[in-house]
C-alpha cells in the first residue's frame, strides 16, 4: 500500500494516521479535513473552552513535538468516494488517489427545522460553533436550551455558571433516557434542579419566536420562554452523505464488521461516521463517543494494513460527562439491562456507582463522582465474554423503565 | 521529605493521593517497587491515583491517557506532556518523597492552588 487518505481530521482521523504510523505504514499519507484547523479535543468546546477557561493551543490534540509525516489538507471538502474506493475526489476539485482510505468524517448536530435563519440559535459541534456562542453567553441572558442530552446539559451548566438564566427543554418524559435508561437519566438531570436551572420534561418546541433574532421558545403545550440566546442539543448526524454513490453500504453510518471492515475493499471506517457491528447488541451501531474515536482506528487500520479484520470485540462504549462539578462516567450498554441497582454512595449525595445487570451480568456501569471504583468496573465489564442478546431486538428495552434497588 | 504512610498500609497495586499543593500520587507495583508522581493527569483534571496501575504504567481514570511511572513520559495520547515524578524513599518500612522542584505539568485551566486558572487569550 503506497499511498493511505484519512478522510476526516478530528479525533478518529488524527487517531487514523497515528496508527497507520505506529503499525508501520511508511507510505504517503494524506488527511483531509473540512474544518480549517489543525486536529483539536471537541470535548472542552461545551465546558472549559465555552467557559473561557482553556484556550485554543490547550485543546490542540497534537503534541507539540508529534511528526507523522503527512500531508495535511485542510479546509477542504471530500465530496466523492470514487466506486472502487480508491480516488477521492475533494470539494475543489482535487483527485486524492489511494490505495487504502479510512472514513473518519464525523457527524454534524442536527437542528430543527426552519431555525437557521434566525441569529441568536447556536447548534455546538466545531471550534467555530463554540466561538459563535461564547460571544453570546452574557451574565444576565436568557438561554434556552432545546434537547438535554449531554451536550444540552453541559452548556446549561457552563451558562449557568457563566450567570446567566437557563432553561432546558426536553421533549421525552426523562432526560438521557436512552444512553442511561430512566431511572438513572431521572438522577442525573436531576443536577440541573440542584443548581436552580429549569428542566421541562414530555413538551417538544413548535418553534423559535423572533424576526431576525430569537426572542422565545414556544412549547407545543403553548408556553412561550422568553429567550435571547437558544442552543438546539437534538443530536447529531452522522457525515455520510457525499459517499452516496460508493459502493459503501449506508445506513445510520456506513456499516463495518467489527474491525471497521466495510463492504468497499481497502476502505475502513471509524469514529462517529462509522457503524460497526457489536456482537454486544447483535446489530450495526454507531458509537458518538470520544473513547470509541480514540481507539478503534488502532483496530481499523490493523484491518486495512493486513486485510483481516477479526479480533476480540471491541471494549464497552465509555463516555464521561462533567456537569455542575459532578463528574459523571458510563461504560457498557443501558439497553441490555433488565435492572439497575446501587452498589455504593446514594445518588442524592452525587456520588454513586450503579451497575446495569441483565440476569445476574453486569452490562453496564454508571458513577458519579466515583473514579476509582468506576474504573474498577469498567476493567471488568471490558474483561467478561461477549455474549449476544438473548431477545431478537437487542433495542427492545431501550426506553424501557429498569427498577432500582438498594 | 514528606513523609507518605507505612509501606505495609499501601497493598501492590494500590494507589494513594497525598494532598499537598499540587497533589501527588504513590503507587505500589505489584513487583513491590514505589512510585510518586503529580496526581493530577497532564491532560485534563484527573487524579491519577484513581486510575488504572498496571506493571511500571498508570492509566488516568478519564481518558485512558498512560504514563510510564518511572520517568513520567506519554506512553498514550491523549496526554501531550509528562507527567512530573518524585524522588521515593522507604525507611524503616515508611515510605517518603522527595518533591521535585520541577515545573509542574498541570493541565489547562488548572493552576498550582488547585484553583482554575483563567484561560488565555485564542
Amino acid at each position: 500500500m503506497r499511498t493511505v487518505a484519512v478522510v476526516g481530521a478530528s479525533l478518529a482521523g488524527l487517531s487514523s494516521a497515528r496508527a497507520l504510523r505506529s503499525q508501520g505504514f511508511d507510505g504517503r499519507l494524506v488527511v483531509i479535513g473540512d474544518e480549517a484547523h489543525r486536529p483539536y479535543d471537541r470535548p472542552p468546546l461545551s465546558k472549559e473552552f465555552l467557559a473561557g477557561k482553556v484556550s485554543l493551543p490547550d485543546i490542540a490534540l497534537e503534541a507539540d513535538d508529534e511528526e507523522l509525516e503527512a500531508e495535511w489538507l485542510l479546509g477542504v471538502r471530500a465530496e466523492r468516494l470514487d466506486q472502487q474506493g480508491q480516488q477521492v475526489v475533494l470539494g475543489d476539485g482535487r483527485r486524492i488517489r489511494a490505495d487504502g482510505v479510512v472514513l473518519a468524517t464525523g457527524a454534524s448536530a442536527r437542528s430543527l427545522p426552519g431555525l437557521s435563519a434566525l441569529s441568536g440559535v447556536h447548534v455546538l459541534r466545531t471550534l467555530d460553533d463554540a466561538l459563535a456562542l461564547r460571544a453570546e453567553l452574557e451574565s444576565g441572558r436568557r438561554l434556552v436550551v432545546i434537547g438535554a442530552g449531554f451536550i444540552g446539559a453541559e452548556v446549561a451548566s457552563t451558562a449557568h455558571q457563566l450567570g446567566l438564566d437557563v432553561t432546558v427543554v426536553e421533549a421525552m418524559p426523562t432526560p438521557l433516557a436512552g444512553p442511561l435508561g430512566t431511572e438513572m437519566g431521572a438522577v442525573v438531570g436531576g443536577l440541573h434542579a440542584d443548581h436552580g436551572v429549569r428542566l421541562l420534561c414530555g413538551t417538544g418546541v413548535r418553534r423559535v419566536v423572533g424576526a431576525e433574532r430569537a426572542q422565545g421558545v414556544e412549547l407545543l403545550d403553548g408556553t412561550l420562554l422568553q429567550a435571547d440566546v437558544v442552543l438546539v442539543g437534538v443530536g447529531a448526524q452522522p457525515n455520510v452523505d457525499w459517499l452516496r454513490g460508493s459502493a459503501l453500504e449506508l445506513a445510520d453510518g456506513v456499516q463495518c464488521d467489527s474491525g471497521g471492515r466495510t463492504a468497499v475493499p481497502h476502505v475502513v471506517a471509524v469514529g462517529d461516521c462509522a457503524a460497526w457491528y457489536d456482537g454486544r447488541l447483535g446489530g450495526h451501531h454507531r458509537v458518538e463517543h470520544w473513547t470509541g474515536a480514540l481507539d478503534r482506528p488502532k483496530r481499523a487500520v490493523a484491518t486495512l494494513l493486513s486485510g483481516d479484520s477479526s479480533g476480540p470485540e471491541p471494549a464497552p462504549a465509555y463516555f464521561w460527562s462533567d456537569q455542575y462539578d459532578v463528574r459523571i462516567q458510563f461504560a457498557g450498554n443501558a439497553q441490555l439491562a433488565d435492572s439497575v441497582r446501587i452498589e455504593d454512595g446514594d445518588p442524592d449525595e452525587r456520588s454513586f456507582l450503579a451497575v446495569y445487570r441483565r440476569d445476574d451480568d453486569a452490562v453496564a456501569v454508571l458513577a458519579m463522582n466515583q473514579p476509582r471504583l468506576f474504573t474498577r468496573w469498567r476493567r471488568s465489564l471490558a474483561a467478561a465474554p461477549v455474549t449476544a442478546p438473548v431477545t431478537t431486538s437487542a433495542t427492545a428495552s431501550l426506553t424501557a423503565p429498569v427498577t432500582a434497588t438498594r | 521529605m514528606l513523609p507518605v504512610c507505612p509501606l505495609s498500609s499501601l497493598a501492590p497495586g494500590e494507589a494513594l493521593r497525598v494532598e499537598a499543593d499540587p497533589p501527588i500520587a504513590v503507587f505500589h507495583t505489584e513487583d513491590g517497587e514505589v512510585f510518586a508522581v503529580d496526581d493530577t493527569c497532564t491532560h485534563q483534571d484527573a487524579s491519577l491515583a484513581d486510575g488504572w496501575l498496571e506493571g511500571c504504567e498508570i492509566e488516568c481514570p478519564l481518558h485512558a491517557s498512560r504514563f510510564d511511572l518511572r520517568t513520567g513520559q506519554v506512553d498514550a495520547p491523549p496526554a501531550k506532556k509528562p507527567v512530573r515524578t518524585h524522588r521515593v524513599l522507604v525507611e524503616d518500612g515508611h515510605i517518603f518523597v522527595e518533591l521535585s522542584a520541577d515545573e509542574p505539568n498541570l493541565p489547562p485551566g488548572v493552576s498550582v492552588a488547585g484553583q482554575a486558572a483563567t484561560g488565555g487569550p485564542l
